[in-house]
């Protein structure tokens, strides 16, 4: 939609330092077109019929013109007067249907536009790495695809329909005028001019005012989502009134940045309409000096005073619009904003995929530190050979998870490389890295709908039976069958229909049933009870013996059951080795042990 | 939830439905309402007003100088200032129309994302397990939006109103053969707003309940991301989203279509107004029943009702979609099973004694999670609940501090059922460290005082038993530093350990841990534990426990096995009697033996 940048530029060849700021607005508008190619589709077919809808308004200045000229002579010409009036009432309904089918066009493209535009905010959100979803508001994250781009939309259709029509009205109109009068044409111009400069100052007013709207929306609604998540420990400690406080606080700040942005709007909108009634005063004033000299006859002057109708209403919506397109670049901003932060963790172009099969795995002197903050693990080099079972154990903070999620690659090491069946993971295509390596994070994340579905979440296409018979390997059919409706059970939000043990449960099961070469363990049975995270213990041992398995624990049950044991400590990898050589060394390992047996232990 | 009753084939109408949304608003706002629309009044009288001024110049002034050949330079300045003078009034109307529709509009926004988050911390946690939280977000957000949208033009639409009324008069008095024009096309606008209204309001419920739908797919998907991402299924994540955005691009493409082809009639319309003026007028004209200025100022009014009139449509253009947003705000608001409060106290310095009854609940009907289960805790003991995943541990936790109310059986604090006790009592006895750990984005301290008075000794004394004093003296400001979004800047252990601050700041007199220290190293854990058994000498404490540290901190152990109570004593004797709980606890040794047992098998056989 080109009309849209045409009306920035427009009001953005004023003075330095505005530049810029227009500038800013017309590259976030042009970016954001060009991320939805399908507003484009067609536009020329909807301009044409925006032209032909815009000619047709022209109908009813020239008709009374026609009618006061005529009809005011010594000898009114009423047949021509009827045929005149039913000739512009055909003109007027062909305008109507230029207007709809145009109108037609706009919303199928924008629609189109703004669902592409959501997809690929969702899609990039996903990409971004763990450390930038962290860093983010969730509730903010979903409002870039939803309610920002809803934003947009209103504009696109409403305020983007006007701006083509109304620019073309703003042309037909002056063009027109001039050739009833140019003077008064002329003088019209003058008078608006100064208004034309004045836009942009206002349209700023406006756009910060608005932002300041959005932003305490934002806050309105993590406190809101704050309210529903956290919704069990509020009751717990009955801090109903004091969360209730919290978010009134939010929503009156909402509600006065709302009322601020429209007092501004409500100041600037009106001025045209002064404007307008000096121009038309003017004109009536210049228009008789003119008419006595007789350089314009009466129907030409009525007409031309008709003709500013016309010529204002453009101005006045441009007001409007332009607030509507300020809330529009808001929203664009926004969305630009997610999909502007780069992934730092990238999908390679033309990554490797590798075989699957044993897998080896191997960290060259791995650091990686926060951004902004001190290294948290150093110099990591180690080699996990195939088929082994490796324990990683350490106290909390000691790099046991940063490790994990180096090699799943949710980030990547700000020093050295790791390696799989040596290649470079970076290297490594992503669909290819994720059929591989699959890790299970303690938080077994579940999504709203049956058990069986959750459990094929990572190969869909798994019968009803693999995943049956996944669940009898895992030994948990005992526990599948104590559900209310076995593997059919709803899960509810998030899996909250089920208890964190679980929820854990399944997440093991969805990734065992992703057969991976390696499979990562993130605390990932933290939340089971003892007999239970034994057996499954066992059963993986029996069923990953052709895989690797890393297993982070700090029930040391799994470092026993290990074939070698990796111990961290501040970031670095201070022990490592089978557990019962280990065990007889003093040191960080030994202690670790002694405590965890002293933990578990009747005796 | 939300009523997902189809698109109601409303008889009572939308219409109705609507402007008794509307009544409610001015009822709430009856002054600013008031002044709303007199201010539009004011530039609807005005409108009018400026074509009675541009009539009589063209008649008085304009005309006659064309006739004369000359002008009078007073008459000339005096109509310029009729004409600017009325602009002025009519701008000071509009903007105290804009002005203070916002305000009203607002207001009531305000009002009502007040109200529902209220009923959020109000109902009972049973009815936030039964609701997605994309959807009471969307109910917080975009319906409240939704309901209160017509307000922003509805100061308008009455100012239309008496501008058309004034309209009316003014035609009446110049030319009641005019009139009848006016009277024919004006209604014809009214009747098509009606008809476009009516086709509109199904498509525009489908598309604000798809864009729920999209709202709580991205909501879902982004909560998830990590298994998202481990799992490489972003592609297909984004398929389904994708999905639902086409969904709602084809709903709003369908509304798009009823306004697009409603848009351009209701414009045609005054036009062909205008059209039908002249060609009456200029038959009037030659009859000589009109003047020249009066046929002016009637197709002038015409054009300036054009773009007014057009708020009315707006207003009931807005009409379904605020019914909608209406409706399932008030959904919310209607929703009922809250939490009733007795009267009785909990207030005591000792600790408690608990018991429960014949404690059954299920959260779906005819699935007992819990059933039957009945025990005591004395005053001053420690209980550790033990159960293999799924026996209703938390659940049973929950039961006790009150978090859901039992379907059967009662729970009781010092012989006082809890359902009996005033609002705030349980929750000041109580303290809940639930499994799933929830801060606020709030700073240290705020998570951990929750907004009460506590002074920062007592605060670091709490973080010293919680073995959490160390890395939050660590933390760049200490206790002022802010957390972020659900603490997403510290580690789990690091939440479980400020929750469990949060908890034993208090000194309640009965402290429930429900797997509380899951994420924290044994060591940390064992040092907390220890802490607790001496810092914790004035509470009651039920622990919810695998671990055989745990276990052996409590005097007596109550084993759940599929929602029922199978033993209940101390450890040694449950250990000696109680087979299920003997596998549970004892695990590890028997796993460490076999597996000692195997390598020592493997050492004879090789």
């Amino acid at each position: 939609m080109t009309a849209v940048t045409e009306e920035t530029t427009a009001t953005g060849e004023r003075p330095g330092g505005l530049q810029a700021a227009e500038r800013t607005a017309l590259e976030t508008v042009r970016h954001g077109l060009s991320l939805s190619p399908e507003f484009r589709r067609g536009l020329t077919g909807t301009l044409c019929l925006a032209v032909l809808a815009t000619v047709g308004k022209v109908i009813v200045p020239v008709a009374v013109q026609q009618v006061i000229d005529r009809g005011l002579g010594d000898t009114p010409d009423l047949p021509f007067i009827r045929n005149a009036t039913l000739l512009c009432a055909v003109a007027v309904l062909l305008t109507a249907l230029c207007g709809y089918l145009m109108n037609v066009r706009l919303y199928k493209s924008t629609e189109a536009g703004l669902a592409t535009l959501r997809g690929k905010g969702f899609r990039h959100v996903h990409d971004l790495s763990v450390l930038t979803q962290n860093t983010e508001r969730r509730g903010a994250l979903v409002s870039r695809v939803t309610s920002d781009v809803d934003q947009i939309s209103t504009f696109m259709q409403w305020g983007g329909l006007l701006v083509i029509v109304s620019l073309g009205q703003l042309i037909v109109a002056t063009v027109l005028m001039a050739v009833y009068s140019w003077q008064l044409t002329l003088l019209v111009w003058v008078c608006f001019l100064p208004l034309v400069i004045a836009l942009p100052r206002f349209q700023r007013l406006v756009s910060r005012a608005y932002i300041r709207v959005r932003e305490r929306t934002g806050d309105v609604l993590s406190g809101v989502s704050e309210a529903v998540v956290g919704s069990a420990v509020i009751r717990a400690y009955g801090s109903e009134d004091r969360t209730s406080t919290r978010i009134d606080a939010a929503v009156e700040e909402q509600r006065k940045a709302q009322t601020r942005a429209q007092q501004i709007i409500g100041f600037t909108f009106p001025i045209t309409e002064l404007v307008a009634s000096i121009a038309i005063a003017g004109v009536v004033v210049a228009g008789v000096a003119l008419g006595v000299s007789g350089s314009i006859s009466p129907g030409r002057l009525i007409a031309f005073l008709f003709l500013i109708t016309l010529f204002i209403s453009p101005l006045q919506t441009a007001t409007e619009v332009l607030n509507e397109a300020q809330n529009a670049i808001a929203g664009w901003r926004r969305i630009l904003g997610v999909l502007d932060t780069p992934a730092d963790v990238a999908d390679p172009e033309n990554g490797v995929t590798l075989p699957r099969g044993p897998i080896s795995v191997e960290f060259e002197n791995v650091g990686f530190a926060y951004p902004g903050g001190a290294p948290v693990l150093h110099d990591v080099a180690v080699e996990l050979a195939p088929r082994t079972r490796v324990a990683v154990v350490g106290e909390t903070g000691s790099g046991k998870t940063t490790f994990a999620k180096l090699l799943t690659r949710l980030m990547d090491p700000t020093s050295g490389r790791i390696l799989v069946d040596g290649v470079d993971l970076r290297n490594v295509r992503f669909s290819s890295l994720r059929e591989r390596i699959v890790m299970v994070p303690q938080d077994g994340f579940l999504f709203d709908s049956s058990l069986a579905d959750n459990i094929r979440f990572g190969r869909p296409s798994a019968t009803l039976d693999d995943v049956r018979r996944a669940v009898t390997e895992l030994g948990l059919s005992d526990w599948v069958e104590g559900l209310p409706a076995g593997l059919d059970t709803q899960v509810g939000q998030r899996g909250e229909s089920l208890s964190a043990g679980e929820r854990q449960l399944v997440a093991l099961a969805r990734a065992y049933l992703a057969d991976p070469d390696l499979l990562l363990l993130d605390e990932a049975t933290s939340a089971v009870d003892p007999a239970t995270e034994v057996r499954l213990a066992r059963a993986l041992d029996g069923v990953t013996r052709g895989r690797t398995a890393v297993s982070i624990a700090h029930r040391l049950s799994t470092a026993q059951a290990a074939d070698e044991v990796l111990v961290f400590e501040h970031g670095r990898i201070v022990q490592r080795g089978p557990h019962a050589v280990l065990v007889e060394e003093p040191g960080v390992y030994a202690d670790l042990y002694a405590s965890w047996t002293s933990a578990t232990h009747s005796s | 939830m939300p009523s997902n009753d189809p698109p109601a084939r409303p008889k009572k109408s939308v219409m109705a439905r609507g402007l008794r949304v509307i009544g409610t608003a001015i009822r709430a706002e009856p002054r600013i309402f008031t002044s709303a629309v007199l201010a539009s009044a004011v530039y609807g009288v005005m409108t009018v007003g400026s074509s009675w001024a541009l009539g009589r110049a063209t008649d008085d002034v304009v005309l006659p100088a064309f006739r004369d050949g000359r002008f009078h330079t007073g008459a000339l300045v005096g109509a310029a200032l009729l004409i600017v003078g009325v602009a002025v009034l009519k701008a000071a109307g509009i903007m105290g129309r804009r002005i203070l529709a916002g305000v009203m509009q607002y207001r009531m926004q305000a009002r009502s994302r007040r109200a529902v988050t209220r009923q959020y911390l109000r109902l009972p946690l049973a009815w936030h397990h039964r609701h997605p939280t994309g959807q009471l977000l969307s109910n917080a957000n975009s319906d409240v939006e939704a309901a209160w949208a017509p307000l922003a033009p509805l100061p308008m639409a009455v100012g239309v109103v008496v501008m058309l009324v004034t309209a009316a008069g003014a035609i009446l008095l110049i030319d009641p053969v005019l009139a009848i024009v006016g009277f024919l096309i004006f209604p014809a606008i009214a009747v098509l707003n009606l008809i476009y209204q009516r086709k509109l309001s199904p498509l525009a419920m489908r598309a604000q309940q798809l864009r729920a739908e999209v709202s709580e797919v991205a909501h879902e998907s982004f909560d998830g991301a990590l298994v998202v991402k481990t799992l490489g299924r972003e592609d297909a994540e984004a398929r389904r989203f994708q999905a639902r955005a086409d969904q709602l691009r084809d709903a709003n493409v369908g509304v798009g279509r009823v306004r697009g082809l409603f848009d351009p009639l209701l414009e045609a319309l005054p036009t062909i107004g205008v059209l039908a003026v002249l060609l009456v007028g200029a038959t009037r004209l030659e009859a000589g029943d009109v003047v020249a200025g009066d046929l002016i100022q009637v197709a002038y009014l015409f054009t300036l009702l054009a773009f007014p009139i057009r708020a009315l449509g707006w207003v009931l253009a807005e009409l379904p979609r605020s019914v909608v947003g209406w409706t399932r705000v008030q959904d919310v608001l209607d929703a009922t099973g809250s939490m009733e409060y007795g009267t009785a106290s909990l207030a005591a310095d000792t600790p408690a004694g608990v018991r429960a009854d014949g404690v059954t609940y299920g959260y779906l009907p005819g699935t007992a999670v819990l059933s039957d289960v009945s025990f005591a805790v004395e005053p001053g003991r420690t209980v550790a609940v033990v159960g293999p995943t799924g026996s209703g541990k938390s659940t049973l936790t929950l039961l006790l501090g009150r978090l859901i109310d039992p379907g059967e059986g009662a729970v009781r604090v010092d012989g006082t059922d809890v359902r009996e006790v005033a609002r705030g009592g349980v929750s000041d006895a109580v303290a809940l460290v639930l499994q799933q750990t929830f801060l606020f984005d709030d700073t240290v301290r705020g998570n951990i005082t929750l907004g009460h008075d506590i002074p920062d000794e007592t605060v670091w004394a709490a973080l010293r038993l919680a073995q959490a004093d160390g890395f939050v003296s660590a933390l760049p400001s200490g206790l002022d530093t802010r957390v972020g979004e659900r603490g997403t800047t510290l580690s789990g252990g690091q939440r479980q350990r400020i929750a469990l601050a949060r908890a034993v700041v208090r000194k309640p007199r009965l402290l429930i841990l429900d797997d509380a220290t899951s994420s924290v190293d044994p060591q940390v854990e064992k040092r907390i534990l220890h802490g607790l058994r001496e810092g914790a000498a004035g509470s009651t404490v039920i622990v919810v426990a695998y671990r055989m540290a745990t276990i052996a901190l409590a005097d007596e152990v109550v084993y759940l096995e599929h929602g029922k109570v199978v033993d209940q004593g101390p450890h040694e004797l449950l250990l000696a009697r109680c087979e299920g709980y003997r596998a549970l606890v004892t695990a590890y040794e028997r796993e460490e033996a076999e597996r000692a047992a195997l390598d020592t098998d493997e050492e004879i056989v090789a």
